[in-house]
């Protein structure tokens, strides 16, 4: 019951939401409501409005028409305190890999020692034990990516957003990402995330949201919508054709 | 780094306590450069911080500015070489009283080749109407100094008006004694210079002594402390304590033995 | 010439022996300098970091007149801080005219906007870097100001030694407003101006050159900085 409770806090809805610049709508969504627990993709091709929309999802971004709200409210900072966002270039602060830790956890009034422990036990979850006093300047992509993840999960948050976060990876460190983030999807944190690769999606979506040209194009279960599109936009981009 | 950085900031800051701020009685002395140049000041204050121990800080400029700085109340003496300028001080109620303190003489430099053909005269008027003549450069202060005013002097005396020649032949230089004397070495000038600048000038290039010994070439300096009705903050006792001294057997005895290079350059005649 | 050759090795003995007359020249100019560039420093950055982050009518403004201030000349400097410690001054009645910290005042004036149109460039290309990940952090424009200072330590330090590069070797300001007083107000560069109106143009042409090492040594630290800054991603625009 209580589960259910929180569920329908988190639930996000888009309405009538519109943004344009120079005359052209650059984001066009009517109705979307963002449910169920599991991981939803945000797929198409660039400049389908996905990151635009990411933005909205989190207050980035204050569209020229419309509002989102989350859990029947409009969006306010006690929800946006429980997101986190992950850019798709890292976006880290010029000091050691344990600081940009330490950074997040100080601002939430974390007490020092307990600080010390969640920063070990979050380099652990993200592979980076051995890394701490590194600048994280310095770190791979992979690694500086996997760091910015971590650095959102220390908020603890109840949603979190992540704009193609494995679009400048390799495969081997996509997959290490891929897995942090089905970890923290099991764990109870909401993942909202824009990808154009569709195997991607595949493997980590429990519902898509479909784009092109500023509008959700389609919205269903990642299986209904992978195998059986029900818009041509759909399945053109899921036939690999060329979508402008 | 950066911790290093404010850590050696900080011991400065420390080391800033010490004796720059150190408060011991000093007074300000407005002066020109010819008494600081020459080392005059550096060989006989020694004396009078010794026996008072009031520490005096000499600003050295030239006569105008110091005149200047005291009317702003920019100090508690005034050491300088330009008598009726100095008397216009005092009279404007600027300065309490003058006192004759000592005096050397100018002299007229230039090069050794001497195209004004004026070498070993005692004339400075016909010198300077020779010069104005030959349109050779002369190199000029140009600055409202004490050496500067007397040069204007003597110009009028010989009735040419130099300005009128400025750029050309006479170059304003705008700048101190030494400056003027570096810029007449570099370009062959003449120049009027008082003796004891001239003496401790170690950049002399192809310049020498060419006219001296004109009494008109006398050049007195007087003393006056600056008026504390006009400026509270005029540290009046010790000042006054120091035009004492100056003008008293001690300070008079101490300028007839400051020398340099065996020679005499400044003469008592306080009275 | 051979005989300034002789006067310029016995100038430049007579500092390398410790003459302690000379080093305690020196190390003036060094205290003044420092202690000028870190007030400049306390005033300078936030001011800067202020211009960087805040968006207010005028601001174009400021940040133009700020740059101009980078290069207003050392004697007009100088002249305005006299009039302002002049005993016929405002602030007359301080006594601060002709002492170390008069120089201090107008090293401070002279090099804050340097600090501070430098500090600008530097945070407002940071704040364009980490702006939405700072907002997404909850971060506030205000609150992201120390952040930025704090991200931007290296590149801010090379502006600092810029700044102390211009106070330390300035004569225009310090002379009109410390009176180049012996064993008081006396530092590196109004020496150097008093010596060559000596005409004693050898021991001014050595303490130009202390001058110089200090002054290549400041330089050598700022490249140093910069190339650490740079492979840290952060450059000056």
């Amino acid at each position: 019951m209580r589960d259910l409770v929180s569920e329908m806090a988190r639930h996000i809805t888009v309405k009538g939401v519109q943004i344009a610049r120079n005359g052209s709508a650059l984001l066009d969504v009517p109705h979307l409501t963002l449910g169920g627990p599991g991981p939803t993709l945000i797929l198409g091709p660039n400049g389908a409005g996905k990151s635009l929309l990411l933005r909205c999802l989190h207050g980035l971004i204050v569209p020229d028409k419309g509002h989102v709200e989350q859990g029947g409210v409009l969006l306010n900072a006690n929800h946006k305190a429980r997101q986190a966002m992950v850019f798709q270039q890292p976006v880290l602060l010029r000091r050691s890999v344990a600081a940009n830790l330490d950074f997040v956890l100080k601002r939430q009034g974390m007490p020092r020692a307990a600080r010390k422990m969640r920063i070990a036990e979050l380099l652990v979850e993200g592979g980076l034990e051995g890394k701490a006093r590194q600048s994280a300047r310095s770190l791979s992509g992979g690694e500086a990516q996997r760091l910015a993840i971590l650095r959102a999960l220390a908020l603890d948050p109840d949603t979190l957003f992540l704009d193609e976060p494995t679009s400048a990876l390799d495969p081997s460190a996509t997959q290490v990402i891929e897995r942090m983030i089905l970890r923290a999807s099991a764990s109870g944190v909401r993942i909202v995330m824009v990808t154009h690769d569709i195997g991607q999606a595949r493997r980590l979506a429990s519902d898509i949201v479909m784009m092109q040209g500023g509008h959700v194009v389609e919205h269903g279960a990642a299986r209904q919508v992978l195998d059986d599109p029900q818009s041509d936009a759909s399945r053109r981009y899921l036939a690999g054709g060329l979508v402008t | 780094m950066i911790r290093n950085f404010l850590r050696a900031a900080l011991v400065s800051l420390g080391l800033f306590a010490g004796p720059a701020f150190a408060e011991e009685p000093f007074i300000v002395v407005q002066s020109t450069t010819s008494t600081q140049n020459s080392g005059l000041l550096d060989s006989i204050l020694p004396w009078f911080e010794a026996e008072t121990g009031i520490d005096v800080r000499v600003v050295a400029v030239g006569t105008g500015q110091a005149i200047r700085n005291a009317i702003n109340g920019d100090g508690d003496v005034l050491l300088v070489h330009a008598t009726a300028d100095e008397e216009q001080f005092v009279e404007d109620g600027w300065g309490v009283e003058r006192f004759d303190v000592m005096y050397n003489d100018f002299v007229l430099v230039g090069p050794k080749s001497d195209p004004a053909k004026v070498k070993g005269g005692s004339n400075i008027v016909a010198a300077l109407t020779a010069i104005s003549e030959a349109e050779v450069p002369f190199a000029s202060r140009g600055d409202d100094s004490g050496t500067h005013k007397a040069e204007i002097g003597h110009w009028d005396a010989a009735g040419v008006d130099p300005a009128a020649a400025s750029g050309t032949w006479y170059r304003e230089t705008g700048s101190g004694m030494g400056a003027t004397l570096n810029v007449a070495s570099g370009m062959d000038a003449y120049a009027l210079t008082d003796r004891a600048t001239w003496e401790s000038f170690g950049n002399r290039g192809n310049l020498e002594v060419l006219v001296e010994g004109d009494p008109r070439l006398f050049n007195q300096y007087g003393v006056i402390l600056v008026n504390p009705e006009k400026h509270a903050g005029v540290r009046a006792a010790a000042g006054q304590r120091f035009i004492d001294w100056l003008i008293g057997p001690d300070g008079q005895t101490a300028i007839e033995a400051f020398q340099l290079n065996g020679q005499q350059l400044f003469f008592p005649n306080a009275k | 010439m051979q005989g300034f050759a002789v006067e310029f090795s016995a100038a430049i003995a007579l500092i390398l022996n410790g003459d302690p007359e000379l080093w305690a020249i020196v190390l003036l100019s060094l205290k003044v300098s420092i202690f000028a560039v870190l007030i400049s420093a306390l005033i300078g950055m936030p001011v800067g970091a202020a211009l960087a982050v805040a968006r207010f009518p005028g601001r174009r403004v400021l940040i133009i007149l700020m740059n101009a201030l980078m290069g207003f000349p050392p004697v007009v400097v100088g002249l305005l801080v006299y009039l302002m410690l002049s005993r016929s001054g405002p602030l007359g009645v301080l006594e601060l005219l002709y002492t170390p910290t008069a120089m201090i005042i107008a090293q401070v004036v002279l090099v804050t906007p340097i600090v501070a149109a430098l500090t600008r460039q530097v945070v407002e290309m940071l704040a364009e870097e980490y702006s939405e990940q700072l907002r997404s952090l909850g971060v506030s424009r205000l609150a992201s100001v120390p952040v930025l200072l704090w991200d931007a330590r290296l590149a801010l330090v090379t502006a600092l030694l810029a700044g102390f590069g211009r106070a330390i070797a300035e004569v225009g300001a310090v002379i009109i407003v410390g009176g180049n007083i012996n064993h008081v107000t006396r530092v590196m560069t109004t020496t150097i101006a008093l010596e060559t109106s000596k005409g004693n143009l050898a021991l001014a042409l050595a303490l130009g050159a202390i001058l110089i090492g200090i002054a290549v040594a400041v330089n050598a630290m700022v490249s140093t900085l910069s190339l650490r800054a740079e492979r840290e991603g952060l450059r000056h625009a």
